[in-house]
């Protein structure tokens, strides 16, 4: 059983973290998510140019190049943190630039020798899948597509061709951090993806607080939260961790109970 | 390389329907944006199956923008060089001054047929800004542009027309605050606002369709100059030099000519401080990567990171290139040059001075390698140099450059 399996498999809905590579201590945020009650991590690769982030991740993408994170920097940090946390998804989110510079074999074959589950690219829609795809596939890394709620019905085949791990609903039109998605939208957009995969499909983009949280946790098997992690690390710098670590227990508290008050 | 026997039947059918030429150009755009761009295409193409559209470009081009644009023949230019006879293809002399208006007329002409209500574009050094603020004027539609902050600071006249014209002008703050970031924000705002937003590229960069569309609505350049050659000297010119940034106004130019194969065509990069200092040459000195929607040759280091392109043109200040271009640099139908901006501006007063042209500071880069040209040719030869923009825009950056306080 894959990792993403194994962790989808519980009676609960995931809480999927995101923080952005090399923007503050790295390992310690990572173990903060972990032992507040993360399911999954995505971590963010820094890019000199991130068109779907909003104001709070183009910040921590700059903050990251600035202090000089490099390709080989992730690759360490992902190999270090899946020699800590054997079970925990780990997902790698950016854009195509950086993840194709070497060759998407080269990539591929990193990203499965440092434990790396799975794959968000940004920019690199179905359309475009043999840029990267083939080779993740090859490698056994899982590629995990998005879904908007501009994905028409029609598109919608194309569009999960080939993808694994989980399915992505952006729920806003938008970039990240911004607009929250209305509660209905969410639901029935849900729904209707269910409708159409087999896999998980966590839902993101706009998700601040536990409150939020708890109330998509009720419909998707997954909730993003990584804007409001972001504004942690941020305002606390190198001394995130505990504050990372408090805020990921608030909103686990509210996402793995969600099901269970609803039901 | 013998070029009859290596390149197709015609370099002028592409892209093929997923929007490459060769391994570039293509589609890499958020998922949000796909179904739009899905969309465009569609329209594109009853567009173009349109009389009526067309004639409406057409007639607009004609009596709104002014074309054709002269043919001139630079006599005291060529008589100086002593070489090959230079003629200028006036895109300066329309309607806001550049070649810009005659793709920003077909976009918005785009956007009138798929009902959107709000115009959207990025501009560096403030023509295409300027040129999408007027046609929004023209058609009564709101219009936000999003410059970068830097380029604000040095082209203040353009953001004061666009202002005039009824523009929002967003200064945008992130990177570098350039081209390249004011193209970020737009399509950020883009992806925010794709149900009534139409988004008006100004060069042949971004996803397909518009590397395509955006070179069409441009080769009225071409076309006219094909024709008014053909008038002038009875035969086809010899070669073809034009400036190149994201490559609008060269492709618009080399389009129609591509299939001649006695024509040679030249694009210059803008070299900036030289392409060992900080500079703007794609093509001389980058490589293949994926950026704004397209995968074209980019400045970027080993890991993938966009780095920062300098040109004293603002119009040529950008990491990338048309993915046309990339192509024909890498088939070898089209040879790109480096210019500097010292090189350029040397030119951009010697045009003034000797034709009382006052070329923009994009123009005067393919005026330079015309310079650095015609005097190898004889004087039998024929050049048609684009000159894609006027000068009047750069006048304060070509002051402070001269060290000289307005």
């Amino acid at each position: 059983m894959t990792r993403f399996a194994a962790t989808f498999a519980k009676p609960r809905t995931a809480l999927i973290a995101f923080i952005t590579a090399g923007d503050g201590d790295t390992a310690a945020n990572l173990d903060a998510l972990v032992a507040g009650g993360a399911d999954v991590i995505e971590l963010g690769m820094p890019f000199t140019d991130p068109m779907a982030d909003g104001p709070a991740i183009q910040a921590a993408n700059l903050r990251s190049l600035a202090k000089g994170t490099t390709t080989a920097d992730i690759f360490a940090m992902a190999a270090a943190f899946r020699a800590r946390h054997a079970e925990v998804p780990l997902v790698l989110m950016g854009y195509a630039n950086p993840m194709t510079v070497r060759g998407a074999d080269w990539f591929a074959a990193e990203c499965a020798k440092a434990g790396v589950d799975g794959i968000i690219c940004v920019d690199i829609p179905s359309e475009e899948d043999a840029e990267l795809g083939p080779s993740l596939r090859t490698a056994g890394v899982d590629l995990i597509r998005l879904a908007t709620p501009t994905t028409d019905p029609a598109r919608l085949p194309a569009a999960l061709e080939g993808a694994g791990g989980f399915l992505y609903y952006v729920s806003v039109a938008g970039i990240t951090g911004l607009q929250q998605a209305a509660q209905a939208s969410i639901e029935e957009a849900v729904a209707r993806l269910k409708a159409a995969t087999d896999l998980p499909v966590a839902v993101g983009f706009g998700v601040r607080t536990p409150k939020q949280a708890a109330q998509i946790a009720r419909v998707a098997d997954g909730v993003v939260v990584g804007s409001a992690f972001i504004d942690i690390i941020a305002e606390h710098g190198d001394a995130a961790a505990p504050h990372v670590e408090a805020f990921t227990r608030s909103l686990a508290d509210a996402i793995h109970g969600a099901k269970e008050i609803a039901a | 390389m013998t070029a009859s026997q290596t390149l197709p039947n015609s370099l002028r059918t592409g892209p093929d329907d997923r929007g490459h030429f060769g391994q570039f150009g293509g589609r890499y755009v958020a998922e949000t944006l796909m179904p739009l761009i899905l969309d465009l295409e569609r329209e594109y193409r009853r567009a173009q199956a349109d009389p009526a559209f067309k004639a409406e470009f057409d007639d607009l081009l004609k009596n709104y923008v002014g074309r054709p644009s002269p043919l001139w023949l630079a006599r005291r230019l060529t008589d100086h060089l002593g070489g090959g006879k230079i003629y200028l293809k006036r895109e300066d002399l329309n309607h806001t001054g550049a070649h810009k208006i005659n793709n920003c007329i077909g976009q918005i002409l785009l956007a009138k047929r798929m009902g959107k209500q709000k115009i959207i574009a990025e501009t560096g050094a403030g023509q295409h800004g300027v040129a999408t603020a007027t046609v929004a004027a023209l058609f009564g539609l709101p219009c936000t542009i999003f410059m970068g902050a830097v380029d604000v600071a040095r082209q203040q006249p353009n953001v004061f027309r666009m202002k005039l014209l009824g523009a929002e002008v967003v200064a945008v703050e992130s990177g570098a605050k350039t081209l390249k970031d004011a193209m970020n924000e737009a399509l950020r705002h883009w992806v925010a606002n794709v149900h009534d937003t139409f988004y008006i590229i100004g060069t042949v960069a971004g996803p397909h369709p518009y590397p395509e569309l955006v070179r069409d609505f441009q080769s009225v350049i071409g076309d006219e100059a094909k024709a008014q050659i053909l008038e002038a000297e009875g035969r086809l010119p010899d070669m073809l030099i034009a400036p190149v940034g994201g490559g609008s106004n060269a492709i618009g130019l080399f389009h129609p000519f591509l299939d001649d194969a006695g024509v040679e065509i030249v694009g210059v990069e803008a070299a900036g401080e030289g392409l060992d200092g900080k500079h703007a040459a794609s093509l001389a000195g980058g490589r293949p990567g994926i950026l704004h929607g397209n995968k074209t040759y980019l400045l970027q280091d080993e890991d993938g990171q966009i780095t920062e392109a300098h040109s004293i043109s603002a119009g040529l200040d950008y990491p990338g290139i048309g993915p046309e271009h990339s192509w024909l640099h890498d088939i070898g139908r089209v040879r790109y040059e480096p210019v500097t901006d010292a090189e350029a501006l040397a030119s951009f007063q010697k045009l003034t001075q000797l034709e009382g042209i006052i070329p923009a500071l994009e123009s005067a880069h393919a005026i330079a390698a015309a310079e650095r040209i015609a005097p190898t040719l004889g004087k039998d030869k024929i050049i048609i140099v684009n000159c894609s923009g006027r000068g009047d825009k750069d006048i304060f950056t070509v002051a402070e450059a001269l060290g000289v306080e307005l």
